[in-house]
């Protein structure tokens, strides 16, 4: 086995495993920091598909801004320990059916995909490319993404705003 | 690297092995050497120059016993901090407890891979090599939340929070900082953006345009509060903290934080260098044209020094500066230097648009005004020297 091969393996079992102990494990603090193994991993898996500034944003974006978020939240959460299981509200039947619908997408997509192996990555710079395509082709959900954020921002300042009251 | 490597196979060094097997211990082997021949002397030595530059500077000794002005000092306390037992608190989370120095490390060495020592001496000149930087250092956060949570102790979780919070504030200023230069050399890659400078101060990026000259001292701000630097220190602030969230911690474990705190200091002055100083750009000579070794140490050398200057700086601001309160960091963080950031890098885009003999003219009245600013600065610390009422010491070492 090439020693590629036996690196994306590895990452995508760091990838899955973290994603696992998000999901089943029974402290929250646990499952908020595996995230930084799922984030990184994904981040990696990204460097195996040649996209160099999608893994840069993505370690920047969802460890240094996202992970760190989730985590203050958690820690600010009151009675943090005593969370034995997270919600039970939706019950497990509807859960089922949601993940198996999913799944089947899932499957679908990898079935349909045309999937092409190439034989020698050619690490390109994409950063440039990238910005090209945001201010031509894509302009519209480029400006409408940062609406929705700008909006986003200006509810956040709103609720945390304190009413002065005259 | 990897052009040296692929030197090495096509001259027969490695007969018989597959390629990606010598890819894969040479990245070993320059993790290797980068981490023990380089980051530890030089985390170490920083950690002793603090000292002793700190004492100097509020007439104290500092320490001065081990090696000759007591250089070895870092040797001592290295060994001393392996040989002390692994205390790990009852009440602590000790899976988190004992991953979280680790994560901090991996953050900090990972800046490593992209700093560019010399033309050639740069482990990996990635493409993305400035944003690579900015998303290693945002693991350092995770691990230092890791460590105050696990703790199970008060101050350290306040400490890391406080830190946490510290961290994500001040890398909108420093990422705004470092996307005017990424503008104005067109590429995120260290190398790229090194080229794109001249070895004179008048073709340096700080000497740009005001802008730029405004958007350094920006950078060098919030990278001293990414870095929990005084004085911005508050996540280990002792007289409310203990010592934030690594009050918990002993022997090694303990080591590997202030080892991140120490080389970090050091990728701050090598980014900012980088960045804004000309990198490692050596004045064309005659003697470099026929030795591309003697061209290298130079580069490195130039380098090197360039980058220290900035660690001489935080150490000189940590020995005269106060601390500053939780709120008022905030407030300089969001009301002053987040606005500022984002007109500097407006201004640096109108710039753009101004002809090349402007930018020229503007070149050399920012070094002029670079040049006089160092001036009057040297001239009022002369002044305050010759003024002074106490008796100075002046003998260098004791």
């Amino acid at each position: 086995m090439e020693i590629s091969t036996a690196v994306f393996y590895l990452i995508a079992l760091i990838t899955v495993g973290s994603a696992a102990v998000v999901t089943f494990s029974r402290n929250i603090i646990y499952s908020a920091f595996s995230l930084l193994g799922t984030f990184a991993g994904v981040a990696g898996l990204y460097i195996f598909l040649g996209a160099d500034f999608v893994a840069g944003v993505q370690l920047l974006i969802y460890v240094g801004g996202i992970l760190v978020l989730i985590l203050f939240a958690v820690m600010l959460t009151h009675r943090i320990t005593d969370v034995e299981i997270t919600n039970r509200a939706a019950g497990r039947i509807p859960a089922l059916v949601i993940v198996g619908v999913f799944l089947a997408l899932l499957i679908q997509t990898v079935r349909e995909t045309p999937w092409v192996k190439v034989k020698e990555v050619a690490y390109q710079p994409t950063t440039a490319k990238i910005g090209d395509l945001f201010l031509e082709n894509y302009l519209l959900p480029f400006e409408l993404a940062s609406l929705v954020l700008l909006a986003a921002m200006i509810g956040a300042v709103v609720l945390s705003r304190k009413e002065i009251k005259e | 690297m990897q052009a040296y490597l692929d030197q090495l196979i096509q001259g027969g060094a490695f007969a018989g092995m597959p390629r990606e097997v010598v890819y894969a211990i040479g990245m070993l082997l320059a993790a290797f050497i980068v981490l023990s021949a380089f980051v530890a002397p030089l985390a170490g030595v920083t950690s002793w120059l603090e000292r002793r530059v700190w004492a100097r500077m509020q007439s104290r000794v500092g320490p001065n016993r081990v090696g000759p002005q007591g250089i070895l000092q870092w040797l001592a306390d290295g060994i001393k901090n392996l040989l002390k037992e692994d205390i790990i608190p009852t009440a602590a989370d000790k899976k988190l407890f004992s991953l979280a120095p680790y994560i901090v490390f991996m953050g900090f060495l990972c800046a490593f891979v992209v700093i560019p020592f010399g033309g050639h001496l740069i482990v990996a000149d990635l493409n993305i090599g400035i944003l690579y930087i900015l998303a290693v250092t945002s693991l350092v956060v995770v691990g230092i939340l890791m460590a105050g949570w696990a703790s199970n102790n008060k101050w350290s979780l306040l400490g890391g929070m406080r830190s946490a919070a510290q961290i994500i504030s001040y890398e909108i200023p420093a990422g705004v900082s470092v996307l005017m230069i990424v503008f104005l050399a067109g590429t995120l890659s260290m190398q790229g953006i090194i080229k794109g400078q001249g070895w004179a101060p008048w073709d340096w990026y700080l000497f740009h345009n005001p802008f730029t000259f405004a958007g350094f001292f920006l950078y060098f701000t919030a990278a001293l509060a990414e870095g929990n630097r005084t004085p911005f220190d508050i996540p280990e602030a002792e007289s409310e903290l203990v010592a934030g969230y690594v009050t918990e911690y002993s022997g090694m474990r303990f080591l590997f934080f202030f080892f991140a705190e120490w080389g970090n200091l050091y990728v701050i002055g090598a980014v900012a260098t980088t960045l804004f100083l000309g990198g490692w750009q050596v004045p064309p000579l005659a003697i470099f044209e026929n030795s591309p070794m003697l061209l290298a140490v130079a580069q490195f050398v130039t380098f090197f020094l360039k980058a220290y200057l900035w660690v001489f700086v935080a150490m000189w601001i940590r020995a005269t500066l106060p601390r500053v309160r939780v709120d008022q960091l905030m407030s300089l963080c969001w009301k002053y230097m987040v606005p500022l950031s984002f007109i500097c890098l407006l201004g640096t885009v109108a710039f753009m648009f101004v002809p090349a003999d402007g930018q020229r003219i503007t070149s050399a009245a920012m070094f002029g005004l670079g040049v006089a600013i160092t001036i009057i600065f040297f001239l009022r610390v002369g002044f305050q020297i010759r003024q002074a009422k106490p008796e100075l010491y002046f003998k260098p070492h004791i």
